[in-house]
């Protein structure tokens, strides 16, 4: 039989509830400084993102923080396409992470993050100038440039080729130890020295497979001749300074070099060049060590045959394409603190060299005083072949669309104005000077507020 | 007195009011047409919610500048015309779309009529058989299709170079690249040509035939004025709503060649999603894919104008 309960129970039960729920926010439970929730590009490297997510969990664990992660593929774009959704929703992840031009794009619903860059600055020194140009919009930082998916698209070439049929070796140019490169080595590796080996080896049967479509890794290269040529597509004053003498003389150029690419090159998406090198039959390309990692695991013959290495000169230097990632935290983020803390524990160099051996050397992380870190001088074989994957030397990083602002310059590299150009002229036949002025009006369109 | 009256018939004038209320709720209740509303709201709610709502949205994020802070009105859309990459993405969305519709439409009545002319029982077989393009998801098939064009790799190419041809630029040249793209969209839309002609076949009477025959008709003038007059609003439909869906295409074209090379093979969809998600100019992906808006509703008017004609005509 039940008891009915009495005045004094009652009373007893409502203070005893009563406290409880007072003192439930101030209990120091597993996860009391809340939770945060993490978008994270899905890397290609199998284990990599385990790594992201065991510093992440260690950083939850120690800060009593719950984190939780997504992979989300850039196949397809979809993690764009997520980040898209999240802004105009308002709702969603704490932190997100922004390939290429997203900063841009989302800068209105990023929150500062001065106080993190600047920490890391005074650490690690300066910041990559093309990761600046992308992130820090009118003087403030709206994403941590990241270790986890960040690249440059340095040279990628058959040594044992180039040996063969150019008699250039390439490994005594860019040897495994940038103490040892030699000035007057690596100034004969021009774009004239590179457009002569590609005629050799196309006769030889072995082109260089440069893309020529309107994927990123054709937009880079394009973009990074173009730099060392001094073409200049739009200035920071919004001046269009396409119609000049330095693109003439570059476009001349291309027009010799894709004459000895495979045509198909107007086709391949950021793919085509990987499978043309792991393949055996191209003897160059131009892109992170991923191509290398998959030839090992695939034909190992070639791999070992790889060498990675410095962009050739043109008369106004050495540039490499580079896409760097970024983490950004959205403003209606709940755990903005948290959320600082744990970019800044992954922008420790112990978090990076730990992502960038996951990543078999093909992280790179925005500051060049991390570029010390083992995994490039030990990965193989053959032996230092990524060692010169972060840029050394005279090598500057450049991206296609800088110096003009950022929000014109995203619209020049995402419809591909460079690459669509070039094949316009050395593909489609059209005269240079009609290129030109197709050139100039696309651009006029890019300069729209 | 007077009062007592009034006192006595109000309760029960409010009892027969609340009655007549209680019984004409239920014969509104009763009514067909409260039923059919009723069954068909959560649909009406989705449509409201993932078409209607979606839809007047873009027309309003279509009129905002490029940081969606300012109303410019009509400007995204002149700015539009006055770009020659537009025009192609016009005239490239045009070709494709009336060229495979064409397409699937003739290969849908021609195998529509060799499957009717088969025996029953082979039938059921074939049908099964043909339709399969279009039961496959869109996305899959259009990425094995890319593996046969592969621009480095192709199966179609290796087979042309054992037999001594030279190899064909599927996706790199800009004629190859618009054969390969609408020959995929045929493909995969002419299986829905062919069940809907061949369902179209079988309402015809088959007395219609045979008093032809009696009348010494061969078998192109039964086909021309039996068969096609009867199937006159399956087409005309079927047409419109192929035409709509092809103009609108986006899987095909994006897996296949993302609008390369050259931009020569953008359609409305892909040039929007360049525009909107990857160059982050949403009101200007907006307005580029609302572009399809007005050339669909016109020929969606003149077709449906004739359909409801024939209609009356028949009725």
């Amino acid at each position: 039989m039940q008891s009915r309960p009495n005045r004094r129970t009652v009373l007893k039960t409502a203070a005893l509830a009563t406290t409880t729920v007072l003192a439930a926010p101030y209990v120091r439970g597993a996860y009391a400084a809340g939770k945060l929730n993490l978008g994270c590009w899905d890397h290609w490297v199998p284990g990599a993102n385990n790594t992201l997510t065991k510093l992440c969990n260690e950083w939850g664990e120690k800060n009593k923080v719950e984190v939780h992660i997504d992979y989300i593929t850039s196949q397809g774009e979809k993690d764009k396409l997520t980040a898209a959704a999240e802004a105009q929703a308002g709702t969603g992840h704490d932190i997100m992470s922004h390939r290429d031009w997203n900063i841009r794009i989302h800068e209105r619903v990023l929150e500062p993050l001065n106080d993190v860059a600047d920490q890391l600055i005074k650490q690690y020194g300066p910041i990559s100038p093309v990761a600046e140009y992308l992130a820090k919009i009118k003087g403030t930082w709206r994403g941590i440039p990241t270790t986890v998916g960040s690249q440059v698209k340095p040279c990628q070439s058959r040594f044992d080729l180039y040996k063969q049929h150019c008699g250039v070796d390439l490994q005594d140019m860019f040897p495994a130890d940038e103490s040892k490169y030699d000035k007057s080595k690596t100034d004969k590796w021009t774009w004239d020295l590179y457009l002569e080996c590609a005629q050799k080896l196309y006769k030889a049967g072995h082109p260089v497979g440069l893309p020529m479509g309107q994927a990123s890794d054709a937009v880079d290269w394009v973009g990074a001749l173009f730099n060392s040529y001094g073409v200049v597509f739009v200035d920071e004053k919004d001046n269009i300074k396409i119609n000049s003498d330095e693109t003439r003389k570059a476009m001349e150029y291309l027009k010799k070099l894709m004459a000895v690419n495979p045509p198909e090159v107007y086709a391949w998406d950021d793919a085509g060049n990987n499978r043309w090198i792991i393949s055996g039959k191209g003897s160059a390309i131009m892109n992170p060590p991923s191509s290398w990692a998959v030839a090992k695991r695939d034909n190992p013959d070639v791999a070992k045959n790889i060498w990675i290495h410095g962009m050739p000169k043109g008369p106004k230097g050495r540039f490499v394409g580079q896409l760097p990632q970024f983490y950004g935290l959205w403003s209606f983020s709940k755990n903005k603190s948290a959320a600082k803390d744990l970019l800044l524990h992954i922008s420790q160099k112990s978090s990076v060299a730990q992502l960038v051996q996951a990543s078999v050397g093909y992280d790179l992380p925005s500051f060049k005083s991390m570029y010390d870190i083992d995994t490039w001088k030990t990965v193989e074989p053959p032996k230092g072949v990524v060692y010169s994957y972060p840029p050394r030397g005279d090598e500057e990083t450049s991206m296609f669309g800088k110096p003009a602002r950022s929000e014109v310059g995203a619209q020049m590299y995402n419809q591909a104005i460079n690459t669509v150009m070039v094949a316009k002229f050395t593909q489609g036949n059209e005269k240079l000077d009609d290129v030109i002025k197709w050139a100039e009006k696309e651009l006029e369109g890019t300069l729209r507020a | 007195m007077a009062d007592t009256v009034h006192s006595s018939w109000v309760p029960r004038l409010q009892g027969a009011r609340a009655a007549s209320a209680k019984f004409g709720f239920q014969r509104f209740m009763r009514r067909r047409s409260t039923i059919a509303i009723l069954m068909c709201l959560p649909l009406i709610l989705i449509i409201v919610c993932l078409v209607v709502y979606p839809a007047f949205y873009s027309i309003w994020l279509s009129m905002l500048n490029k940081s969606q802070t300012r109303f410019i009105g009509l400007g995204n859309f002149s700015y539009l015309l006055s770009r020659d990459v537009f025009w192609m993405v016009v005239q490239q969305s045009a070709i494709f779309a009336i060229s495979a519709v064409f397409f699937k439409a003739i290969i849908g009545l021609i195998t529509a009529h060799l499957i009717n002319n088969l025996p029953t029982k082979g039938q059921r077989k074939w049908r099964g058989m043909l339709l399969v393009p279009w039961v496959i998801p869109l996305a899959l098939s259009s990425l094995g299709w890319w593996w046969l064009f592969d621009p480095t790799h192709s199966a179609f190419n290796w087979v042309l170079t054992q037999f001594g041809f030279n190899e064909i630029p599927w996706l790199s040249a800009p004629g190859w690249a618009r054969f390969s793209v609408i020959l995929v969209n045929v493909w995969y839309g002419a299986p829905f040509f062919l069940i809907m002609y061949l369902a179209a076949l079988k309402s015809v009477p088959d007395q219609l035939y045979e008093a032809a025959s009696i009348d010494g008709a061969n078998a192109w003038q039964k086909f021309v004025h039996i068969t096609l007059p009867m199937m006159r609003n399956i087409i005309s439909i079927t047409v419109l709503f192929s035409l709509i869906v092809t103009f609108a295409n986006f899987d095909i074209v994006q897996i296949m060649t993302a609008g390369g090379p050259r931009n020569t093979t953008h359609v409305f969809a892909t040039y929007a999603f360049l525009l909107g998600i990857r160059s982050g100019d949403l009101p200007l992906g907006a307005a580029t894919s609302l572009f399809m808006f007005p050339i669909l509703a016109i020929a969606a008017i003149f077709i449906l104008r004739g359909v409801r004609k024939r209609g009356r005509e028949i009725g």
